[in-house]
């Protein structure tokens, strides 16, 4: 099958500034895809164009073969989007929101009905359906926009930093309806600054800074290009390693062992020991590894 | 996807665009009030204030020749701030809920013009019921044909409305179209006053559309006319078209 998303040397100059460098990579059907980087970094932009509301100044992206600047129409047909910013309508309420939403999408009534009921379900929101979208707060309003992104059963749904400003608690609600949208057959396409939420959610992770991508692949690969598990261990007495490491690193009482696999070895790295104080396993974050591509910290 | 389809697909979306506004008018009751508080003093104090003067030009009571003018007026301002909220919307996110939904950019626009003059168009009624009680003496028989001078007249401004909408990026130019465009466009109209007392700048309101739509709504509904019902009529209809089809034509070029 044909990649949903196509994206092939991709450049938008603002005002003389390039927002997006010539960017190029391909997004598969069913995936849930994440486009990491600091603020700033061009995600939005490439948001932006991949969604039809502005056009790239060279280069060609397609979604599900057809091209967002050439046919646009049939592009919108195709995807749901939830902006950065909220794009309910404060003086509709919840439903009338949906309502709103599936009309314009031309679903015709009985399946208004029967979609409008799944996705309120699908974020919790039944209760509220007859609530102004004003009174509801922050988090909900985000769940609201899932709900409508996917009324229409899009095949890409695009999240533009789906969680930013969310407290802890309503953040991981998100994710597991992010997660639920796996079983929808809808391709995710997600931006984050977030790492976490990037290795959380994500199949595959572009790595974006200043316009370019600079890598991009699984979480766990990309992880692992900087390194490994660090296993520490605080010890009395001697001890015998027989494993392959990366790295050891003594100390007086306690030694540091970098391995790749760490829940396998393990059980071989505790039997080297005659008596152990402590263990504790440090694992590499996608933010070493944007550390160690850009030689930036993420902000 | 068919024609056929699609035309209905369009039809929709105008549907809901319309739906929206008059919900929205109809929730929110300060806008409600608020809209209908100018145009009732404006009424009610000019009538008053006027009831003896004679103006040399003018043969009947001036309660009836003011209130059609004053009803006019609901639609120039309301209509022309309809088609300015799609800034608003801009601003609020709204409008790109819009713009990445596959209805059509001129159906969108199309839309909120038949929702604009149709939030118009129920101040406007409002009001002539509001003027039976302060002395209006309307043509009963007439006021059907003044509803289609009416729906004129608010699809021409709200039409414009949008134009200046696709002009601006922010409400910081609303200012400039109260002061430049509806307050100029709303006195030179003969709403308040005969356009013959404006004597040799008599041509300024001959220019102004808004004119035609004052004269026309005056002669169906107190038979009093100034220019004349047809040319009044054909001069809304070609200023509406055009003004719809601008307003549309900007909006499908818009970027956001």
């Amino acid at each position: 099958m044909t990649p949903i998303i196509k994206v092939a040397n991709v450049t938008k100059v603002y005002d003389g500034v390039k927002a997006l460098d010539s960017v190029s990579f391909e997004v598969e059907r069913g995936e849930i895809f994440g486009l990491l980087g600091p603020n700033g970094a061009g995600k939005t932009t490439l948001v932006k164009i991949l969604t039809t509301v502005i056009k790239p100044t060279s280069g060609k992206a397609e979604i599900d073969s057809h091209d967002v600047v050439k046919s646009a129409g049939e592009v919108r047909k195709r995807i749901g989007v939830v902006f950065q910013e909220t794009t309910l309508d404060n003086d509709l309420t919840v439903y009338e929101n949906l309502d709103f939403h599936a009309r314009l999408y031309g679903m015709d009534r009985k399946e208004r009905l029967k979609r409008i009921e799944e996705v309120l379900s699908l974020v919790e929101l039944e209760d509220y359906a007859n609530t102004l979208v004003r009174k509801l707060s922050g988090g909900m309003k985000r769940r609201l926009e899932i709900a409508r992104g996917i009324l229409h059963k899009p095949k890409v749904l695009f999240l533009d930093e789906p969680t930013l400003g969310l407290d802890v608690h309503t953040r991981r609600k998100i994710w597991r309806y992010v997660e639920g949208l796996r079983n929808e057959g809808v391709t995710v396409f997600m931006t984050t600054h977030y790492m976490e939420e990037a290795d959380r959610l994500c199949d595959r992770v572009a790595i974006i800074d200043r316009g370019r991508i600079v890598a991009i692949d699984t979480p766990s690969n990309l992880k692992r290009m900087v390194g490994g598990d660090v296993v520490r261990i605080e010890f009395e007495g001697e001890f015998k390693l027989q494993i392959k490491a990366k790295k050891i690193v003594r100390g007086e009482n306690f030694v540091e062992i970098t391995v790749e696999d760490c829940e396998r070895v393990l059980p071989e790295i505790l039997r080297a020991f005659k008596v152990v104080k402590s263990v504790s396993i440090r694992k590499p974050m996608l933010e070493d590894t944007f550390v160690a591509l850009t030689g930036r910290e993420l902000k | 996807m068919n024609s056929s389809k699609r035309f209905a697909q369009n039809l929709n979306a105008v549907y809901v665009l319309w739906l929206r506004d008059v919900k929205r008018f109809v929730r929110t009751k300060s806008r409600f009030l608020g809209s209908l508080g100018m145009p009732f003093f404006f009424l009610i104090f000019f009538s008053l204030g006027f009831r003896r003067a004679t103006i040399p030009t003018l043969k009947i009571p001036y309660v009836d020749f003011v209130t059609p003018g004053i009803v006019t007026m609901i639609l120039l301002f309301s209509g022309t701030f309809s088609g300015v909220s799609v800034v608003w919307d801009r601003q609020f996110g709204f409008l790109r809920e819009i713009l990445v939904s596959p209805a059509s950019r001129i159906s969108i626009a199309f839309g909120r013009i038949l929702g604009g003059t149709t939030v118009a168009m129920i101040q406007a009624v409002i009001m002539i019921f509001v003027s039976l009680f302060v002395g209006f003496n309307p043509n009963l028989l007439g006021i059907p044909m003044a509803l289609i001078f009416m729906f004129l007249t608010g699809i021409t401004f709200t039409g414009i409305g949008v134009v200046f909408s696709t002009q601006m990026r922010d409400m910081h130019g609303f200012q400039l179209v109260v002061n430049f465009f509806v307050f100029p466009l709303f006195l030179l109209s003969g709403a308040l006053f005969p356009i013959d007392e404006l004597g040799r700048l008599k041509w300024l309101a001959l220019l102004n559309p808004m004119s035609y739509g004052v004269d026309g709504v005056r002669w169906c509904l107190t038979g009093y006319t100034e220019i004349n019902p047809t040319i009044d009529f054909a001069v809304l209809l070609l200023v509406g078209a055009v003004s719809t089809i601008l307003a549309g034509f900007l909006f499908s070029r818009m970027e956001e």
